[in-house]
């Protein structure tokens, strides 16, 4: 944690800590410059992406939250990303680059909530069917659907 | 092996081949876009989906306690590990400590379920590449474990047993015989699947050598579990971040270098021995008596006893029941190892008696995504022992 505000006090917005975990909220613009730094840094070397999982706030804004859950399996150390983005504006660059296993969670965050991933090389839906309309996981999606 | 099919003009053909999403070896409702040159796979896409029921939005729509019984039908070869992660992601939302009773009680039986679900893995995995007897035995041996929770729960697969704060019920007595007879025999049941497969020839030519990912390869996917493992990662969520009291057993973590799906099968088959042992371990420790609830007024629901002869007791329990109960604000990740890896369980509450956002790793979504990487390059048979060693569980992918 440390390490990172050492490294680019400007990179971290905010540290949150709830039940022993770990919350780094990061802006959007430094996600990818963050991403990198943590995956190879040889003293962190969070490698391991287990899950992107992103949370609507709706109608608080900004409205998405997109967390990233990293696991250092030398370390044995977890820590959590944050990304906060707007309601009108959901993008937010992808990782893929950096962790490969990005892939499919994005597709995922994409289908469900709207997000939007630059850089993502194939952002199609996953789960639900590809004519689909709407993101069903968005909070002002009926839990019933539309009909 | 290389083969290349050849034009007249010399030029190299391909064709697309659709596997699934009706298909025997894909345990469910896989499709795989194939794309062949010859018989060898150039392109390998799997395409999701088809058994999406949006078990993430309907645990919004419910309390914290009714969406136990969803997580069942997420992975519904190891129920009981669902039931484990979430009930910990909430009792950590919570800051809720479980009684010791209860964590053994736990350990024992996502151990079980552990040897269930590997057993399920064997036999249907035996079965698609040609090896049918295994299948058989290892389904009569599963059962014995499904008696174990029916006995407990009075189900033997959609269990609900774990609730936040410990277990639905006191364990039935003499429920620790019933275990002992089946831990005792297992072992013995192991050995017999051993001999009818880790040197049958058949075995070794469908399985070594096949589906080859690489460590470093394995991590960049996100594969957890057996994936891993077989590729000579010791990563196990049960020793790296240890929870429910892992931290008090003895198990060895088995690992395997080659990375194919031979090496997969022998994690496997060493796990289901290890999980015995864990098994074992956890019946020494469980406590004949003891409380298997912790106790905190307004959460967790009271004694039957107390609820019948005290007037708090049937208001909590009545409160509890119809309006569920409110953590404070805030998210957690909880990860445990189940069967097929890491399975995480994200909660996220605003202080309501319904969570805002519930999120699982499913191990086995994960997982498939880097089939690609196995089948690739190799023949169309290949495919099946590849997807059958990822060991993927349709209900766990799509959710």
């Amino acid at each position: 944690m440390h390490k990172l505000k050492e490294w680019d006090g400007e990179a971290v917005s905010e540290v949150l800590g709830f039940r022993g975990e770990i919350t780094v909220v990061v802006p959007r613009e430094h996600l990818k410059r963050i991403a990198e730094y943590l995956a190879t840094e040889p003293s962190l070397r969070f490698s391991f992406l287990s899950d992107i999982t992103p949370v609507d706030r709706f109608p608080i804004e900004p409205r998405f939250e997109v967390n990233y859950h990293l696991v250092s399996i030398d370390r044995r150390d977890r820590l959590r990303l944050k990304v906060k983005l707007a309601g009108n504006d959901p993008v937010i660059p992808s990782v893929t680059g950096v962790w490969p296993t990005a892939n499919w969670h994005e597709r995922e965050s994409y289908d469900l909530f709207g997000i939007r991933f630059q850089g993502h090389p194939d952002l199609r839906r996953i789960l639900m069917p590809d004519d689909w309309e709407g993101y069903p996981l968005r909070k002002d999606y009926p839990t019933e659907g539309y009909r | 092996m290389t083969t290349t099919v050849e034009t007249p003009t010399g030029e190299a053909q391909t064709m697309v081949l659709n596997m699934g999403p009706q298909h025997p070896s894909t345990h469910g409702v896989l499709r795989v876009i194939l794309e062949l040159n010859g018989e060898i796979v150039v392109k390998a896409q799997p395409v999701i989906g088809y058994l999406h029921t949006g078990i993430e939005k309907s645990c919004e729509a419910k309390t914290y306690s009714q969406a136990i019984t969803l997580t069942d039908r997420i992975d519904y070869l190891a129920p009981l590990s669902n039931n484990l992660g979430y009930c910990l992601a909430v009792e950590k939302l919570l800051g809720l400590e479980v009684p010791k009773r209860a964590q053994y009680i736990r350990v024992l039986l996502t151990e079980l379920t552990r040897c269930a679900s590997h057993l399920v893995w064997l036999g249907t995995h035996a079965i698609d590449l040609g090896a049918m007897s295994v299948f058989l035995y290892t389904f009569r041996e599963r059962e014995e474990i499904l008696k174990i929770f029916e006995y407990l729960s009075g189900q033997r697969m959609m269990t609900s047993y774990f609730r936040v704060g410990g277990l639905a019920l006191e364990p039935t007595p003499d429920w620790l015989e019933r275990v002992r007879r089946v831990v005792d025999s297992l072992p013995g049941h192991i050995d017999e699947y051993e001999d009818l497969l880790t040197r049958n020839k058949i075995w070794l030519g469908r399985t070594q050598g096949v589906g080859i990912i690489s460590g470093t390869d394995a991590i960049a996917m996100g594969c957890s579990g057996p994936m891993l493992r077989g590729s000579g990662v010791a990563y196990d969520v049960r020793k790296a971040f240890p929870y429910s009291s892992y931290d008090e057993f003895e198990f060895d973590v088995p690992t395997q270098a080659a990375g194919d799906c031979y090496a997969r099968y022998q994690v496997r088959v060493a796990e289901i021995r290890e999980s015995i042992k864990i098994v074992k371990q956890a019946m020494e420790k469980v406590p004949a008596n003891g409380p298997f609830r912790a106790e905190l007024p307004g959460i967790i629901p009271p004694s039957r006893e107390e609820m019948k002869t005290s007037i708090e007791g049937l208001i909590y329990h009545f409160k509890i029941f119809t309006e569920g109960f409110a953590p404070p604000p805030g998210e957690v990740y909880q990860a445990i190892e189940s069967p097929r890896g890491e399975l995480g369980v994200f909660v996220a509450s605003d202080g309501s008696a319904k969570p805002y956002r519930v999120k699982f790793r499913a191990p086995s979504f994960v997982n498939l995504q880097s089939l690609p990487n196995l089948a690739e390059g190799r023949l169309i048979a290949d495919v099946v022992a590849c997807i059958g060693t990822t060991d993927i569980v349709l209900g766990e992918v799509d959710r």
